[in-house]
């Protein structure tokens, strides 16, 4: 069945448990930082880092808010990284769950236009040119276990299950959390597996938080019309 | 905690302060966050802006060291305003009874305060007895003298603008909180607490719990589902380990530490076994000498007989009026009054506070033997920054420990769980649990006292049988704890065969026939098995996530304690939909009550088989005024030792009359130099445990701290030459990411005109790869290049 996660940022703790377990399943090891003056640590997504807690600090109607956000791949229903590439045995959507997998034989492509083509700017390339990304847990999932992540979230920020549950689950969470943030918002809930939902302007929270958000050069563009094309024909269907 | 984690989610309102949850009870936010998702307020107060503070509903930012200023403005607020439950304030607190004539306060003084000795004289803070030696009580709260009334009169000073100016907290946000906080004295409501060191490392620490208990209290929050006064502990046994005495003043289960002046046995117990007059009255502590003498039975075994009083005269007195705290004991170690020191599973040279001091003290000793799982600051103190190794006559020892997940043995949580866990892997290399460390350390002392010694019958006569095929037995142990009858006896006209567990403390005897090394965790291993172990996950009929099935915990797995009050005086809960114990008619069902009396029924007419609420009070009633305390019956707010901050605008004296103050050439004070209007914090981060000895040490962190220790201390010499800026220490000690961070602005704001073409070009690239990857990151940095501006930015560096 096709699975989703669920991410509802309005309850992270930016405990960063999440980023811990990734690397410990994964077996990935740290990465050397420095103090930039930031919480968010390390900096950026990297071959060795699938999951980070991105963090900003925003004033919002007078007030200070530090907003959290958990990134990851988004394991898009139509992956415009996996078209860009071109080559099923680099990069291909796991059937069964709907994962989006990177093998090692991405080395050799064109690493810089699949990173470009990511509308949320997940995968990163070794120095050796293989990418790497987030892959679900497939290992895990397959074997009826939660991803990671999930599994040792304590808040319930985290959540993972079939793609209409989560769908579900989203909606609801929503709306209880309009009530007290009426800005709040699911991100591209048609688009993509990981379904954030947010109390203020994506775009608060990062600049590739949505896909629309960041959209510059041709090949996201084009990336862009593909993949939001399951709206479209949604859209066209409904009339 | 009173409560316990889970209980968390039952809250109608949660406030943090003095704590941060979020970042360092990472978990305790899975039960704060269903609260909020049930309609709970979550309120925090810091001096900074946290991760807690990021997920509040409402957060203030107190000035560090105001809390009871904050908190005693909450008393009035409720007090004015009647938010208190006053039926259960009248029948469950001493509000009702009346204080002696002598009692006054004055200038921030109680009466019988002594300035020279920094001590009261408590007598004049007494109640005023009847005919009966009972308490006088007027259950209308309206007799002037009654606690109620003091107490109105004490905080009616505690005026919103009076607590602003002190705090630093807007009127606004003060009646804000106020006012949230308050809506839980309506019945069934419930607003707990979660607080830490936040509270507890001030000269005030005490009196800080004691303003919040009051709270509490007034709004019937105590012995409820979602209530309660919970200190957050800061490592998986700290609980435990405050429960088997690591504090000096206690034994284990808080019996107390025997003084010189407790002469006899009989002396001690009589000192510390209070005695009501009052026939409704539990007074649980009336059974204090079971449990000292069970203890010593399982001190000194067969040894202890009732004609050597149970070996009272071997264990150490302290020294009467003479402290043996943390501060205490580093203070002699500086003095040079203390030779030896077992630093086991701690980091003073790290943790504690004035490190220059204990560091210092450590270079007193002649012996020092650290035991843990790494080496540290204070083992390798003789090496550190200002150090001469040559010159440092203390001699160090190490001895690696195992980690907790390979050893078995129980940990107990904030919430009292007692959990038993497992042993994993075996001990790295040489490294051994600290069971096994004892027992080869404790048979060696024996060794050397066969031949004789000073006062050698304690180490003789000790009982030590807690070893199986040479290794230490956490199971002989945990039973031990529990407790043994050491003779066959018929109770209840049940019979007990000899060398079988006690079932739980109500069994145990002062004469001898039973043995408990804690009375309090007696029911935690018995016949049935080892109770820790219990792994069941069904709830019990209240349905508000005690699971008693799972794990175990003290007194006899209560989870919520001081129950009794959660219910009016019929035995029905205040609070229908999360009910703690409920009286069916013949018994109590949900939670284990505060003792199987039935209810009082009333005040005027009270059932004589039944005993007020809080069973551990000598009066039975618990204390909005606590006649006991150092500090005065009633909190009242002092500045802090040091601070910002020239007076204290709430009375005459500036701090804590009644605070040890230590006056050796290593402990210097400043206060209100205007050259440093800061206030210094230390605080804790989700990604580091404790002083760090666990997640520091990665080969590749330290790596990089010598990289980057190293290149900031190469800029430092660069902008200042040599002499004026010195160099930053290498090691471990010296760094920190404030350092970091203040090199790295330092780097950042540096005219790059006189640096060589290639170091320009690097830094050009660094700051366009920042830019790129962190936009929010740079664009703060040029809007406030300056760090002395604090504003909204200022916040977390």
């Amino acid at each position: 069945m096709s699975k989703a996660f669920f991410i509802d940022t309005t309850v992270c703790t930016a405990c960063r448990g999440c980023q811990v377990a990734c690397k410990q399943w994964h077996d990935l090891p740290a990465e050397e930082t420095e103090n930039r003056g930031s919480n968010q640590n390390p900096e950026d997504l990297s071959f060795i880092t699938y999951k980070l807690i991105r963090w900003n600090e925003k004033e919002i109607d007078g007030k200070l808010r530090w907003l959290f956000f958990p990134d990851q791949c988004r394991h898009c229903l139509e992956p415009p990284c996996r078209d860009t590439a071109g080559e099923p045995s680099a990069i291909y959507t796991d059937k069964a769950t709907g994962a989006v997998i990177y093998t090692a034989n991405t080395k050799g492509l064109n690493v810089n236009e699949i990173i470009e083509s990511c509308p949320y700017n997940i995968p990163r390339a070794s120095k050796d040119g293989i990418l790497a990304k987030c892959d679900m847990c497939i290992d895990r999932v397959q074997n009826g276990l939660l991803p990671a992540c999930v599994k040792t979230c304590p808040t319930g920020a985290m959540n993972f299950g079939s793609r209409q549950e989560m769908l579900d689950l989203a909606e609801k969470r929503l709306k209880e959390v309009q009530a007290k943030f009426p800005q709040a918002t699911l991100l591209d809930p048609g688009m993509v597996r990981v379904i954030y939902l947010v109390a203020f302007d994506p775009m608060d929270y990062h600049d590739f938080a949505v896909a629309s958000g960041y959209s510059r050069g041709i090949t996201r563009q084009m990336a862009l019309r593909k993949m939001a094309s399951p709206i479209t024909r949604m859209m066209r269907a409904l009339g | 905690m009173t409560n316990h984690w889970i209980d968390i989610k039952n809250s109608d309102c949660i406030l943090i302060c003095g704590s941060n949850a979020a970042e360092n009870h990472p978990i305790s936010f899975k039960y704060v966050t269903e609260a909020q998702k049930n309609g709970a307020s979550l309120i925090s107060v810091d001096p900074r802006f946290t991760r807690t503070s990021s997920k509040a509903d409402l957060f203030a930012q107190i000035r560090s060291g105001t809390d009871i200023a904050f908190l005693g403005g909450m008393i009035k607020y409720i007090i004015d305003n009647r938010l208190y439950n006053e039926a259960y304030v009248a029948a469950y607190t001493n509000a009702p009874f009346i204080v002696g004539k002598e009692f006054s306060f004055e200038d921030g003084l109680f009466s019988g305060y002594n300035k020279e000795t920094r001590k009261y004289d408590k007598k004049s803070w007494a109640f005023e007895m009847d005919a009966n030696g009972v308490p006088k009580m007027d259950r209308t709260l309206k007799e002037p003298r009654c606690v109620f009334q003091l107490l109105k009169k004490h905080y009616s000073r505690y005026t919103p603008d009076k607590v602003s100016q002190i705090t630093g907290i807007s009127q606004e946000d003060l009646k804000k909180i106020y006012k949230t906080y308050g809506a839980t004295g309506a019945t069934g409501k419930a607003g707990t607490i979660m607080y830490a060191m936040g509270w507890t490392q001030h000269t005030v620490g005490t009196q800080n719990i004691r303003t919040m208990a009051i709270i509490q209290l007034l709004l019937g929050n105590m012995g409820v589902a979602g209530g309660g006064v919970n200190a957050l502990r800061g490592e998986s046994n700290v609980q435990g380990s405050t429960d088997h005495c690591l504090l000096w003043h206690i034994w284990p289960g808080y019996l107390k530490t025997p003084r010189a002046s407790d002469v006899s046995l009989d002396a001690y117990n009589k000192h510390y076994t209070p005695a009501s007059k009052d026939p409704l009255s539990a007074n649980w502590w009336q059974n204090y000498p079971k449990y000292s003498v069970s203890l010593l039975k399982s001190f000194f075994g067969e040894a202890a007989t009732p004609k050597n009083a149970f070996g009272y005269d071997w264990l150490p007195k302290v020294d009467d009026g003479v402290p043996y705290s943390w501060l205490d004991l580093f203070d002699a170690m500086y003095d040079g009054k203390i030779k030896g020191f077992f630093a086991w599973g701690q980091n003073p040279a790290c943790s504690g506070a004035n490190s220059s001091k204990t560091r210092a003290a450590l270079t007193k000793l002649d012996w020092l033997v650290n035991v843990n799982l790494f080496d540290n600051e204070t083992g390798s103190f003789w090496k550190g920054p200002g150090v001469d190794p040559a010159q440092i006559k203390t001699e160090v020892f190490m001895l690696p420990a195992a980690v907790s997940v390979e050893k078995e043995g129980s940990i107990t949580n904030s919430g009292r769980w007692m959990q038993w866990r497992y042993q994993g892997p075996k001990p790295m290399g040489n490294s051994r649990p600290d069971g096994d460390i004892l027992v080869e350390l404790f048979l060696k002392i024996r060794e050397h006292y066969k031949a004789g010694g000073v006062f050698p019958e304690p180490i003789q006569n000790l009982k030590w049988d807690y070893v199986t095929d040479g290794k230490y037995d956490p199971h002989k142990v945990a039973k031990e704890i529990n407790g043994y009858f050491l003779k066959d006896v018929t109770i209840k006209g049940k019979k007990y065969k000899k060398g079988t567990l006690v079932p739980s403390f109500a069994f145990l005897q002062a004469d001898g026939s039973t043995s408990s090394a804690n009375w309090l965790y007696c029911n935690s291993y018995t016949e049935k098995g080892n109770m820790a172990t219990r792994r069941g996950q069904r709830d019990a009929v209240n349905g508000i996530g005690l699971y008693p099935e799972f794990s175990w915990c003290w007194p006899v797995n209560r989870r919520i304690i001081y129950n009794r009050a959660s219910v009016d005086l019929k035995g029905q809960p205040w609070d229908k939909n999360h009910w703690v114990i409920r009286w069916t008619g013949d018994k109590w069902i949900g939670d284990v009550p505060d003792g199987g009396w039935p209810p009082l029924d009333s005040l005027d007419n009270p059932n004589p088989k039944s005993k007020w609420a809080f069973i551990m009070r000598k009066h039975g009633h618990a204390q909005i005024y606590g006649p006991g305390l150092a500090e005065g019956p009633f909190p009242e707010h002092y500045e802090p030792l040091e601070c910002p901050v020239e007076k204290n605008l709430m009375n005459a004296q500036r701090i804590n009359p009644a605070a040890p103050v230590f006056r050796g050439d290593a402990d210097a004070f400043a206060t209100y130099d205007p050259r440093y209007p800061y206030v210094g914090t230390t605080y804790r981060v989700s990604e580091h445990w404790q002083t760090g000895l666990m997640t520091r040490p990665q080969p590749w962190r330290l790596r990089g701290d010598e990289r980057r220790v190293g290149r900031s201390q190469g800029d430092q010499e660069r902008r200042a030459g040599p002499g004026q800026d010195g160099p930053g220490f290498p090691g471990m000690h010296g760094r920190c990411d404030q350092t970091d961070q203040a090199a790295q602005d330092r780097r950042d704001r540096r005219p790059s005109g006189g640096l060589p073409v290639q170091l320009r070009l690097a830094m050009a690239r660094d700051r366009k790869r920042r830019q790129r990857q962190s936009p929010d990151a740079v664009h703060r940095r040029c809007q406030h290049p300056d760090p002395g501006n604090q504003g909204l930015h200022g916040q977390h560096r």
